[in-house]
Protein backbone atom coordinates (compact mmCIF):
# COMPACT_ATOMS: atom_id res chain seq x y z
CA UNK A 1 0.00 0.00 0.00
CA UNK A 2 1.16 3.50 -0.56
CA UNK A 3 2.78 5.17 2.27
CA UNK A 4 0.75 8.11 1.77
CA UNK A 5 -2.44 6.39 2.38
CA UNK A 6 -0.95 4.34 5.47
CA UNK A 7 -0.25 8.41 6.83
CA UNK A 8 -3.72 9.82 6.26
CA UNK A 9 -5.26 6.22 7.21
CA UNK A 10 -3.12 6.45 10.75
CA UNK A 11 -4.08 10.20 11.38
CA UNK A 12 -7.70 8.89 11.23
CA UNK A 13 -7.00 6.06 13.46
CA UNK A 14 -5.39 8.80 15.56
CA UNK A 15 -8.85 10.57 15.77
CA UNK A 16 -11.04 7.50 16.36
CA UNK A 17 -12.63 7.78 13.10
CA UNK A 18 -11.14 4.42 11.23
CA UNK A 19 -13.29 1.67 10.65
CA UNK A 20 -12.76 -1.70 11.32
CA UNK A 21 -11.82 -2.27 7.95
CA UNK A 22 -9.37 0.28 7.80
CA UNK A 23 -7.85 -0.70 11.05
CA UNK A 24 -7.23 -4.11 9.91
CA UNK A 25 -4.92 -2.56 7.00
CA UNK A 26 -2.97 -0.83 9.28
CA UNK A 27 -2.22 -3.83 11.70
CA UNK A 28 -1.43 -5.90 8.49
CA UNK A 29 0.71 -3.06 7.12
CA UNK A 30 2.56 -2.68 10.81
CA UNK A 31 2.73 -6.25 11.22
CA UNK A 32 5.12 -6.59 8.01
CA UNK A 33 8.85 -6.44 7.85
CA UNK A 34 9.77 -3.41 6.18
CA UNK A 35 8.01 -0.64 8.19
CA UNK A 36 8.97 3.27 7.26
CA UNK A 37 11.40 4.22 9.33
CA UNK A 38 9.69 7.27 10.83
CA UNK A 39 6.62 5.01 11.07
CA UNK A 40 8.43 2.42 13.26
CA UNK A 41 7.23 3.39 16.78
CA UNK A 42 3.55 2.53 15.81
CA UNK A 43 4.89 -1.48 15.49
CA UNK A 44 4.82 -2.28 18.84
CA UNK A 45 1.68 -0.97 19.24
CA UNK A 46 -0.05 -3.40 16.49
CA UNK A 47 2.15 -6.00 17.27
CA UNK A 48 1.05 -5.96 20.90
CA UNK A 49 -3.07 -5.76 19.99
CA UNK A 50 -2.40 -9.06 17.01
CA UNK A 51 -0.51 -10.59 20.31
CA UNK A 52 -2.78 -9.93 23.24
CA UNK A 53 -5.71 -11.46 21.13
CA UNK A 54 -4.18 -14.95 20.99
CA UNK A 55 -4.49 -15.35 24.90
CA UNK A 56 -6.86 -17.87 26.10
CA UNK A 57 -8.64 -18.60 28.80
CA UNK A 58 -7.42 -22.12 29.53
CA UNK A 59 -9.07 -23.08 32.69
CA UNK A 60 -12.26 -25.86 32.74
CA UNK A 61 -15.49 -23.97 32.86
CA UNK A 62 -16.80 -25.32 35.75
CA UNK A 63 -21.05 -25.24 36.38
CA UNK A 64 -22.93 -26.09 39.23
CA UNK A 65 -25.54 -28.25 37.96
CA UNK A 66 -26.30 -29.66 41.52
CA UNK A 67 -30.32 -28.91 42.16
CA UNK A 68 -30.83 -26.79 45.34
CA UNK A 69 -32.17 -28.77 48.29
CA UNK A 70 -36.04 -28.51 48.30
CA UNK A 71 -36.79 -26.96 51.98
CA UNK A 72 -40.70 -26.82 51.47
CA UNK A 73 -40.58 -30.82 51.25
CA UNK A 74 -38.75 -30.91 53.81
CA UNK A 75 -40.31 -29.03 56.32
CA UNK A 76 -43.58 -31.37 55.50
CA UNK A 77 -41.79 -34.30 56.55
CA UNK A 78 -40.76 -32.64 59.68
CA UNK A 79 -44.28 -32.09 60.78
CA UNK A 80 -45.27 -35.51 59.50
CA UNK A 81 -42.29 -37.02 62.19
CA UNK A 82 -43.36 -34.32 64.81
CA UNK A 83 -46.88 -35.44 64.76
CA UNK A 84 -46.24 -39.02 64.62
CA UNK A 85 -43.95 -38.69 67.67
CA UNK A 86 -46.67 -37.26 69.79
CA UNK A 87 -49.01 -39.64 69.20
CA UNK A 88 -46.34 -42.71 70.00
CA UNK A 89 -45.44 -40.59 73.10
CA UNK A 90 -49.33 -40.48 74.61
CA UNK A 91 -49.79 -44.03 74.28
CA UNK A 92 -46.74 -45.17 75.77
CA UNK A 93 -47.26 -42.50 78.52
CA UNK A 94 -49.27 -45.02 81.06
CA UNK A 95 -48.87 -43.68 84.88
CA UNK A 96 -51.36 -45.97 86.68
CA UNK A 97 -49.87 -47.96 88.87
CA UNK A 98 -52.59 -49.37 90.94
CA UNK A 99 -54.55 -48.35 94.70
CA UNK A 100 -54.72 -50.83 97.44
CA UNK A 101 -58.07 -50.87 98.55
CA UNK A 102 -57.81 -53.18 101.74
CA UNK A 103 -56.74 -49.91 104.66
CA UNK A 104 -54.57 -52.94 106.79
CA UNK A 105 -52.29 -53.77 103.65
CA UNK A 106 -52.42 -50.39 102.71
CA UNK A 107 -50.77 -49.27 105.86
CA UNK A 108 -48.41 -52.33 106.29
CA UNK A 109 -47.43 -51.21 102.86
CA UNK A 110 -46.80 -47.81 103.43
CA UNK A 111 -44.58 -48.24 107.09
CA UNK A 112 -42.75 -50.76 105.14
CA UNK A 113 -42.01 -48.02 102.67
CA UNK A 114 -41.42 -45.27 105.15
CA UNK A 115 -38.98 -47.76 107.12
CA UNK A 116 -37.04 -48.60 105.26
CA UNK A 117 -36.52 -44.91 103.96
CA UNK A 118 -35.77 -43.76 107.33
CA UNK A 119 -33.46 -46.91 107.42
CA UNK A 120 -30.94 -45.48 104.50
CA UNK A 121 -31.36 -41.78 105.74
CA UNK A 122 -29.69 -43.00 109.32
CA UNK A 123 -26.98 -44.67 107.02
CA UNK A 124 -26.42 -41.11 105.47
CA UNK A 125 -26.65 -39.79 108.52
CA UNK A 126 -24.05 -41.68 110.50
CA UNK A 127 -21.33 -40.60 107.50
CA UNK A 128 -22.04 -37.54 109.08
CA UNK A 129 -20.46 -37.96 112.45
CA UNK A 130 -16.78 -36.91 111.18
CA UNK A 131 -18.31 -33.35 111.14
CA UNK A 132 -18.40 -33.59 115.55
CA UNK A 133 -14.54 -33.81 114.97
CA UNK A 134 -14.28 -30.53 113.34
CA UNK A 135 -16.66 -29.01 116.15
CA UNK A 136 -14.64 -30.03 119.07
CA UNK A 137 -11.12 -28.96 117.42
CA UNK A 138 -12.63 -25.66 116.33
CA UNK A 139 -13.99 -24.99 119.86
CA UNK A 140 -10.26 -25.75 121.70
CA UNK A 141 -9.00 -23.80 119.17
CA UNK A 142 -11.52 -20.63 120.03
CA UNK A 143 -11.00 -21.00 123.58
CA UNK A 144 -7.14 -20.87 123.07
CA UNK A 145 -7.75 -17.47 121.70
CA UNK B 1 -31.30 -25.37 28.51
CA UNK B 2 -28.81 -27.47 29.06
CA UNK B 3 -25.15 -27.79 29.66
CA UNK B 4 -24.06 -28.23 25.81
CA UNK B 5 -26.28 -25.29 24.92
CA UNK B 6 -25.01 -23.03 27.13
CA UNK B 7 -21.48 -23.74 26.32
CA UNK B 8 -22.15 -23.41 22.51
CA UNK B 9 -23.24 -19.83 23.25
CA UNK B 10 -20.92 -18.62 25.97
CA UNK B 11 -17.18 -20.31 24.07
CA UNK B 12 -17.12 -17.83 20.71
CA UNK B 13 -16.88 -15.39 23.52
CA UNK B 14 -15.50 -16.62 26.38
CA UNK B 15 -11.77 -15.54 25.45
CA UNK B 16 -12.88 -11.80 25.21
CA UNK B 17 -14.27 -11.80 28.55
CA UNK B 18 -10.76 -12.86 29.53
CA UNK B 19 -9.39 -10.93 28.05
CA UNK B 20 -11.15 -7.96 28.95
CA UNK B 21 -10.90 -9.08 32.74
CA UNK B 22 -7.33 -9.29 32.41
CA UNK B 23 -6.92 -6.05 30.91
CA UNK B 24 -8.69 -4.26 34.08
CA UNK B 25 -7.13 -7.03 36.93
CA UNK B 26 -3.77 -7.22 35.63
CA UNK B 27 -3.09 -10.83 36.65
CA UNK B 28 -3.95 -14.11 34.93
CA UNK B 29 -5.43 -15.43 38.18
CA UNK B 30 -7.46 -13.34 39.22
CA UNK B 31 -8.49 -12.45 35.66
CA UNK B 32 -9.04 -16.48 35.23
CA UNK B 33 -11.13 -16.20 38.52
CA UNK B 34 -13.53 -13.63 37.38
CA UNK B 35 -13.95 -15.14 33.75
CA UNK B 36 -15.04 -18.62 35.57
CA UNK B 37 -17.28 -15.97 37.77
CA UNK B 38 -19.30 -14.16 35.20
CA UNK B 39 -19.89 -17.41 32.96
CA UNK B 40 -21.29 -18.74 36.74
CA UNK B 41 -23.95 -15.73 36.57
CA UNK B 42 -24.55 -16.35 33.55
CA UNK B 43 -25.31 -20.11 33.99
CA UNK B 44 -27.29 -19.50 37.01
CA UNK B 45 -29.21 -17.07 34.96
CA UNK B 46 -29.48 -19.16 32.21
CA UNK B 47 -33.59 -19.16 32.30
CA UNK B 48 -33.33 -15.21 31.36
CA UNK B 49 -30.34 -16.08 28.53
CA UNK B 50 -32.28 -16.73 25.57
CA UNK B 51 -34.06 -13.55 26.38
CA UNK B 52 -31.29 -11.34 26.02
CA UNK B 53 -30.99 -10.02 22.57
CA UNK B 54 -27.15 -9.74 22.69
CA UNK B 55 -25.55 -12.63 24.90
CA UNK B 56 -21.86 -11.40 24.29
CA UNK B 57 -22.56 -7.47 24.71
CA UNK B 58 -24.06 -8.59 27.91
CA UNK B 59 -21.68 -10.75 29.69
CA UNK B 60 -19.19 -7.78 28.79
CA UNK B 61 -20.92 -5.55 30.57
CA UNK B 62 -20.99 -7.89 33.14
CA UNK B 63 -17.44 -8.42 33.29
CA UNK B 64 -16.70 -5.03 32.86
CA UNK B 65 -19.04 -4.34 36.04
CA UNK B 66 -17.26 -7.49 38.30
CA UNK B 67 -14.19 -6.13 37.61
CA UNK B 68 -14.32 -2.64 38.65
CA UNK B 69 -16.22 -3.52 41.84
CA UNK B 70 -13.30 -6.10 42.32
CA UNK B 71 -10.86 -3.05 41.91
CA UNK B 72 -12.75 -1.39 44.70
CA UNK B 73 -12.94 -3.77 46.97
CA UNK B 74 -10.17 -3.75 49.80
CA UNK B 75 -9.47 -7.65 48.77
CA UNK B 76 -8.14 -5.89 45.38
CA UNK B 77 -5.70 -2.96 47.51
CA UNK B 78 -4.18 -6.28 49.47
CA UNK B 79 -3.23 -7.57 46.22
CA UNK B 80 -1.93 -4.46 45.11
CA UNK B 81 1.47 -4.85 46.11
CA UNK B 82 2.15 -8.42 45.29
CA UNK B 83 1.09 -7.84 41.53
CA UNK B 84 2.70 -4.28 40.70
CA UNK B 85 6.07 -6.45 40.02
CA UNK B 86 4.37 -9.29 37.88
CA UNK B 87 5.67 -10.82 34.98
CA UNK B 88 3.53 -11.24 31.55
CA UNK B 89 4.39 -14.55 30.60
CA UNK B 90 3.08 -13.63 26.83
CA UNK B 91 5.71 -11.27 26.18
CA UNK B 92 8.17 -13.36 27.50
CA UNK B 93 7.19 -15.96 25.03
CA UNK B 94 7.47 -13.32 22.04
CA UNK B 95 11.51 -13.35 22.35
CA UNK B 96 11.61 -14.71 18.78
CA UNK B 97 10.04 -11.66 18.13
CA UNK B 98 12.81 -8.40 18.02
CA UNK B 99 10.74 -6.28 19.67
CA UNK B 100 9.74 -7.83 22.90
CA UNK B 101 11.12 -4.96 25.12
CA UNK B 102 9.03 -2.30 23.25
CA UNK B 103 5.97 -4.66 24.01
CA UNK B 104 6.53 -4.89 27.51
CA UNK B 105 6.42 -0.84 27.57
CA UNK B 106 3.03 -1.35 25.48
CA UNK B 107 1.56 -3.49 28.12
CA UNK B 108 2.74 -0.81 30.89
CA UNK B 109 1.92 2.12 28.72
CA UNK B 110 -1.94 0.57 28.90
CA UNK B 111 -1.63 -0.44 32.26
CA UNK B 112 -1.00 3.50 32.97
CA UNK B 113 -4.81 4.64 31.08
CA UNK B 114 -7.30 5.65 33.29
CA UNK B 115 -9.79 2.33 33.59
CA UNK B 116 -12.34 3.37 30.99
CA UNK B 117 -9.48 4.19 28.04
CA UNK B 118 -8.44 0.73 29.21
CA UNK B 119 -11.22 -1.07 27.87
CA UNK B 120 -12.32 0.60 25.21
CA UNK B 121 -8.94 -0.04 23.61
CA UNK B 122 -9.18 -3.69 24.68
CA UNK B 123 -12.28 -3.65 22.77
CA UNK B 124 -11.62 -1.73 19.83
CA UNK B 125 -7.99 -2.32 19.21
CA UNK B 126 -7.78 -5.82 20.35
CA UNK B 127 -11.30 -7.05 19.91
CA UNK B 128 -12.10 -5.16 16.96
CA UNK B 129 -15.51 -4.64 18.43
CA UNK B 130 -18.01 -1.70 16.44
CA UNK B 131 -18.58 1.52 17.90
CA UNK B 132 -22.09 0.54 18.85
CA UNK B 133 -21.41 -2.60 20.45
CA UNK B 134 -18.74 -0.45 23.00
CA UNK B 135 -21.28 1.77 23.70
CA UNK B 136 -23.42 -0.45 24.27
CA UNK B 137 -21.04 -2.72 26.66
CA UNK B 138 -19.82 0.20 28.30
CA UNK B 139 -23.19 2.41 28.77
CA UNK B 140 -22.22 5.67 27.21
CA UNK B 141 -22.65 7.16 23.78
CA UNK B 142 -21.05 6.64 20.54
CA UNK B 143 -19.15 10.08 20.57
CA UNK B 144 -17.84 9.47 23.79
CA UNK B 145 -16.31 6.16 22.93
CA UNK B 146 -14.83 7.90 19.82
CA UNK B 147 -13.03 10.66 22.06
CA UNK B 148 -11.99 8.34 24.79
CA UNK B 149 -10.37 5.85 22.29
CA UNK B 150 -8.74 8.65 20.34
CA UNK B 151 -7.07 10.07 23.43
CA UNK B 152 -5.90 6.53 24.65
CA UNK B 153 -4.63 5.94 20.92
CA UNK B 154 -2.47 9.00 21.17
CA UNK B 155 -1.03 8.98 24.32
CA UNK B 156 -0.26 5.37 23.15
CA UNK B 157 1.58 6.75 20.63
CA UNK B 158 3.59 9.67 21.99
CA UNK B 159 4.82 7.70 25.29
CA UNK B 160 5.99 5.08 22.60
CA UNK B 161 7.45 8.03 20.26
CA UNK B 162 9.02 9.56 23.52
CA UNK B 163 10.42 5.84 24.93
CA UNK B 164 11.71 5.23 21.35
CA UNK B 165 13.61 8.67 20.79
CA UNK B 166 15.09 8.55 24.44
CA UNK B 167 18.78 9.60 24.53
CA UNK B 168 18.58 9.87 21.14
CA UNK B 169 16.84 13.26 20.48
Amino acid sequence: MVLNDIEKLLEKYENGETNLKEEQQLKTYFLKENVAPHLETYKPAFAYFSENKQERFTKKVLLNTKHPINFRWISVAAAVVLLFGFYMGKSFNNNDLGTIEDPEIAFNEISKTLEMISHQFNKGTSTVGYLNEVEHATSIIFKSN
Amino acid sequence: MTQTEFLNIVMPFKNKVFRLAKRLLVSTEEAEDATQEVLLKLWNNKKNVQAYKNVEAFSMTMTKNFCLDKLKSKQAQNLKIAHSNYEDKNTALQKQVELNDSLSWVVKIIDDLPEQQKMIVQLRDIEGYDFDDIAEILDMNNTAVRVSLSRARKTIRETLTNTHNYGIK
